[in-house]
């Protein structure tokens, strides 16, 4: 327990994050401490408007938990969402994920699954093409008994690197409408790098996807900057608006310098 | 003297302990482990002691590292510091990747380790004498099974786990039953839970909606279902989209 201890505090002073004793925990708020590590103090506006979170209250498993980020702009607001990072105060890891939107794609929905370590507030903050911050906010609460934030099937997950998976989705809108919705799959087990291997007596190195952008032909959709809170099998799923192209390709990389690519005809969904 | 599980915390183990000792002044001399979950290996530091071994899956070490301070930190918040505080994660040394038998001089347990099922660390002990199953997690009765490991896995592990020749299994959770009468509700449970996500899949709709209703039809045969169904179907949700 010292050991995990000192290497999260290890990490934590990597990262630029306060680490608390368990004991003070609860009454301190990691959120102004993350404002001004990942957003350099920048002023937060109220997201209200702009950007909406939605999490199940209580974290089910504590290795899968789903996360939707969708835009609140109106179709005619000039203002469009540049990116959107997800912050879990309490992990330890907190930067989840940091999404950029490709500037046609007019993308606005996106679901994940992260990890959740705690008790916590879980932030989306938007940045809109008016150059400003917008932030929302939910709470989950950890999950109870037996459920870890890590692998269930640490050999499953390794067998499955690197395999790619692209799926579309029937939308409610009419045929000839060009939203799309997509799911993108890359199997990677998303290792944290904070246990110790007991054999061993070494840290599992974090093995992670850092990287992933997907684009119609060669037009930006989304990409995804990651870390270590997101769950194994990193999976998005988004709306995103046709622009015509035949191709939608997905490149990830992960930090053992692993790259992956793969793609797929938009014709012919779900294959 | 063998010792199976050894509850989920130190206070635990020592009553565990005490009651053993209540009726035995035989040495222990294995603790086993079903798996790792801290309901059942969080005793595990009241058995500590010259000449006895720690026996479990050969998954159980890397699990216990990974996991063992996250469940620290949850149960000392569920349980409070008083109970959580003295726990110590005591990893086996003695590994089972296939099967085991520990000769106790008067009757022999066979020791199997299995594929992910309920955990991927999980493992089962067969009293050959009395033909006692003692079947950790693998079997659930009236408290809705928790999968945490592999629900295609499991329901391929029941397959093999009822030709064991028991006459009764003890169960990780639930009261003696059976066997293998007593995996009939968990193996409906798993199937119908199965079928549903793969439905849910199949149709495209997102993980979230999942954990409302998938087995929901099993609502009223299990205990603590809201406390674990929708757990259940997430994680049986991301196992299946793979396929």
């Amino acid at each position: 327990m010292m050991g995990y201890t000192r290497r999260l505090t290890l990490i934590a002073a990597l990262l630029g994050i306060v680490a608390v004793p368990a004991s003070a925990e609860e009454a301190y708020d990691p959120w102004p401490g993350l404002v001004q590590d990942i957003f350099s103090n920048r002023p937060m506006n109220d997201g209200g408007n702009v950007i909406g979170i939605e999490m199940p209250y209580r974290a089910e498993d504590a290795a899968i938990v789903p996360v939707t980020l969708r835009s609140k702009l109106s179709p005619g607001d000039a203002r469009r969402i540049r990116s959107i990072t997800l912050v879990i105060d309490r992990n330890p890891a907190p930067m989840a994920a940091k999404f950029e939107l490709g500037p046609d794609a007019n993308v606005t929905e996106i679901s994940t699954r992260v990890r959740v370590n705690n008790y916590t507030d879980v932030h989306a903050v938007a940045e809109l093409s008016d150059g400003r911050l917008y932030v929302s906010k939910t709470y989950v609460k950890a999950s109870g008994g037996c459920s870890a934030p890590a692998a269930k099937n640490a050999e499953e997950a390794q067998n499955r690197l690197g395999k790619m998976r692209y799926r579309q989705f029937a939308r409610e809108e009419a045929p000839a409408s060009r939203v799309r919705e997509a799911q993108i799959m890359i199997g990677h087990p998303n290792n944290s790098g904070l246990q110790m291997d007991q054999v061993t007596q070494l840290y599992i190195p974090a093995f992670f996807i850092n990287q992933l952008k997907l684009t119609q032909d060669d037009s930006p959709v989304l990409s995804m900057e990651g870390g270590i809170s997101i769950s194994e099998d990193p999976n998005l799923r988004f709306t995103y608006v046709s622009n015509g192209a035949k191709r939608f390709r997905a490149e990830a990389k992960d930090t053992d310098g692993h790259v992956f690519r793969n793609e797929w005809d938009v014709e012919k969904p779900g294959t | 003297m063998a010792v199976i599980d050894t509850g989920g915390s130190l206070r635990g183990g020592e009553a565990l302990l005490a009651a053993v000792r209540a009726r035995t002044s035989k040495p222990i001399r294995y603790v086993i482990n079903t798996h790792g979950h801290p309901d059942h290996v969080f005793g595990n530091g009241a058995f500590v002691a010259e000449g006895t071994s720690f026996v479990g899956h050969s998954k159980l070490p890397q699990a216990l590292a990974t996991r063992g301070p996250y469940y620290l930190d949850n149960f000392r918040r569920i349980m409070g510091s008083d109970l959580i505080d003295p726990v110590k994660i005591v990893p086996p040394t003695l590994l089972v990747t296939d099967t085991l038998t520990l000769d106790l001089g008067s009757r022999r347990l066979a020791l199997r380790a299995w594929s992910p099922g309920h955990s991927d660390s999980d493992l089962t002990v067969f009293d050959e004498t009395t033909k006692t199953l003692f079947a950790g997690d693998l079997v659930f009765l009236r408290h809705v099974p928790v999968m945490d490991g592999s629900i295609r896995g499991w329901l391929g592990t029941l397959k093999e786990l009822e030709s064991i020749p028991a006459q009764r299994v003890v169960p990780g959770h639930g009261p003696v039953s059976e066997w293998p009468g007593a995996l009939a509700n968990e193996r409906r449970y798993l199937m119908a839970l199965l079928a549903d996500v793969r439905a849910s899949n199949k149709k495209g709709e997102p993980i979230r909606t999942v954990a409302d209703k998938a087995a929901a039809s099993e609502r009223p045969h299990w205990e603590l279902f809201d406390d674990y169904n929708a757990r259940n179907a997430t994680a049986a949700f991301s196992e299946i989209e793979w396929e």
